[in-house]
């Protein structure tokens, strides 16, 4: 039995955020203040301020619920599709308001590429995949596509896989392959940061190792924002790990420090598996 | 900040677990206290038989250490621990250790006092009972401020270390008169000599103890205070 004591003391910690993020030497690339999210009636964020920083690996995790997901898809504005929602608060990419009239929302999702949790391509070539978002740019230059075709593969550590047989159909290759895919499609149109929604979940552990393998290279050109339920996943590939409760940011901070000695005790009962 | 907010784990089992990995080494802190406090006894009344329980009683303790090491791997490798747990679990394994030198010590003055008995006493046992009680008052505490996860008290025990060092360091002179006086008392000198170290050792293992127990409630090392 939890006291009263402790309680109230809870209480007053989920009041401030505990926040200690490693800086990136390049700054925050996504700056979120105060920001709040409504699904209708329903708030999902409360007044929620982070630096994602530039060029590191940021994990958004929490229990079902917590707004992990609801974030991260309002960093693209993934959520406009949604009817009846509603925001309040600013997030800024390169400082740029994403929500001002001015900004395409077309425009800024391709700075913004994505990875779902299910792999997701489309019933046609691996080349033609990969190219997808040059072709609906309308670009038709043969030797563009296929270098853009071979960058982003060879980042998306599937070449080697694939190279001789680029006009094969996507569905024929394995989950693991289908997923680096879809990284390398999120690639291709150079987005300066990378948003996966639980990108192994639908994977075996070789082929998430594989993809987190991915994560720590990719890191070294995208800014990356991964959300996920696997905690040692969040433990092996982030730097900054912020933990999420109804819709609050309870702790971000640096990884291993979350791991080893986090400040706030909700974020200590969640991933130690007191939870619940 | 509390370690935890109370809250028992969602896997039972895996709350089990620590629960026995608790068990079994405060079952080993006991069993260590009772071996050093029997020590000190054979070793004032020249009682080898004590001694002698005390001697064979190690195996015992060898084995508690070899369980709270194994166990402590299988939570590693089966629950992959983080934050207050994975810090309970690796300052068990360092306390397991400690504990374990803190009984091959209790070992060495009963040895040294089986040898002992069998010699007239060289001098009456004034200063080794006074730094025998500090150094199992030392290891008392470390034990308490691990089980009542007691910072103050910790703190409290990696203060008194050098109080057992300065008697270390005064019986030593003590006996080097005796040995200088008499070259008959050599041995027996000598052998107190010993004793002396073996307390001075033991407070050294309550103080890792402390600073263990120190790591685990508040999440950073104190020897780094002093880098």
């Amino acid at each position: 039995m939890v006291s009263n004591a402790v309680m109230s003391e809870q209480e007053a910690e989920f009041e401030t955020t505990a926040y200690h993020p490693v800086e990136s030497e390049l700054g925050s690339v996504i700056d979120i203040e105060n920001f709040s999210f409504w699904y209708s009636e329903k708030q999902a964020l409360f007044d929620n301020t982070m630096k994602i920083q530039k060029e590191l690996v940021t994990a958004l995790i929490g229990p079902s619920g917590c707004g992990k997901s609801t974030l991260l898809r309002a960093l693209n504005r993934m959520n406009d599709l949604i009817d009846g929602i509603r925001s309040e608060g600013k997030i800024a990419i390169e400082g740029t308001d994403i929500h001002d009239p001015r900004v395409e929302v077309i425009e800024l999702r391709k700075r913004l590429g994505m990875v779902f949790q299910k792999p997701n391509p489309f019933p046609m070539s691996i080349f033609e995949n990969v190219v997808y978002p040059l072709r609906v740019d309308g670009i038709r230059d043969r030797n563009l596509l296929e270098e853009t075709c071979e960058r982003s593969l060879r980042d998306a550590a599937l070449w080697d896989e694939v190279s001789d047989r680029l006009q094969d159909n996507a569905l024929g290759l394995s989950g693991g392959q289908q997923q680096r895919l879809c990284i390398a499609r999120a690639i291709a149109s150079e987005p300066e940061i990378i948003l996966m929604d639980e990108p192994c979940s639908a994977l075996d552990p070789i082929a998430t190792a594989r993809i987190e393998d991915l994560i720590a290279q990719l890191k070294e050109n995208f800014s990356i924002v991964i959300v996920t339920h696997n905690m040692q996943q969040a433990a092996r590939v982030s730097d900054n790990t912020a933990f999420m409760f109804l819709g609050r940011l309870i702790e971000y901070g640096e990884t291993k420090k979350i791991f080893m000695n986090p400040m706030n005790v909700r974020t200590s009962d969640y991933i130690t598996g007191r939870f619940g | 900040m509390a370690l935890t907010s109370g809250r028992a784990h969602t896997s039972s089992e895996f709350e089990s677990e620590l629960q026995e990995l608790r068990r079994v080494l405060l079952e080993l802190g006991a069993k260590v206290e009772a071996m050093m406090a029997k020590s000190i006894e054979s070793l004032t009344r020249r009682d080898s038989e004590i001694a002698q329980t005390v001697i064979e009683s190690d195996l015992e303790v060898n084995q508690l250490e070899v369980d709270v090491n194994e166990l402590c791997l299988q939570i590693v490798a089966l629950r992959q621990p983080t934050s207050v747990d994975l810090r309970f679990i690796t300052t068990g394994m360092k306390i397991a250790s400690d504990l374990e030198r803190v009984g091959d010590l209790a070992v060495n003055v009963c040895e040294r006092a089986l040898e002992l008995n069998e010699e007239p006493p060289l001098k009456p046992y004034i200063e080794l009972p006074r730094m025998a009680s500090a150094s199992s008052q030392m290891l008392r505490e470390s034990l308490d401020s691990f089980i009542k996860e007691d910072v103050v008290l910790a703190r409290k025990v990696m203060a008194s270390d050098d109080e057992v060092d300065d008697m270390n360091e005064e019986l030593f002179r003590e006996l080097l008169t005796y040995m200088l006086d008499n070259p008959r008392n050599i041995s027996r000198a000598t052998r107190l000599t010993f004793i002396s170290k073996y307390f001075e050792r033991i407070a050294d293992h309550a103080t890792n103890i402390a600073e263990a127990v120190l790591f685990m409630v508040e999440g950073r090392n104190p020897r780094r205070e002093l880098m």
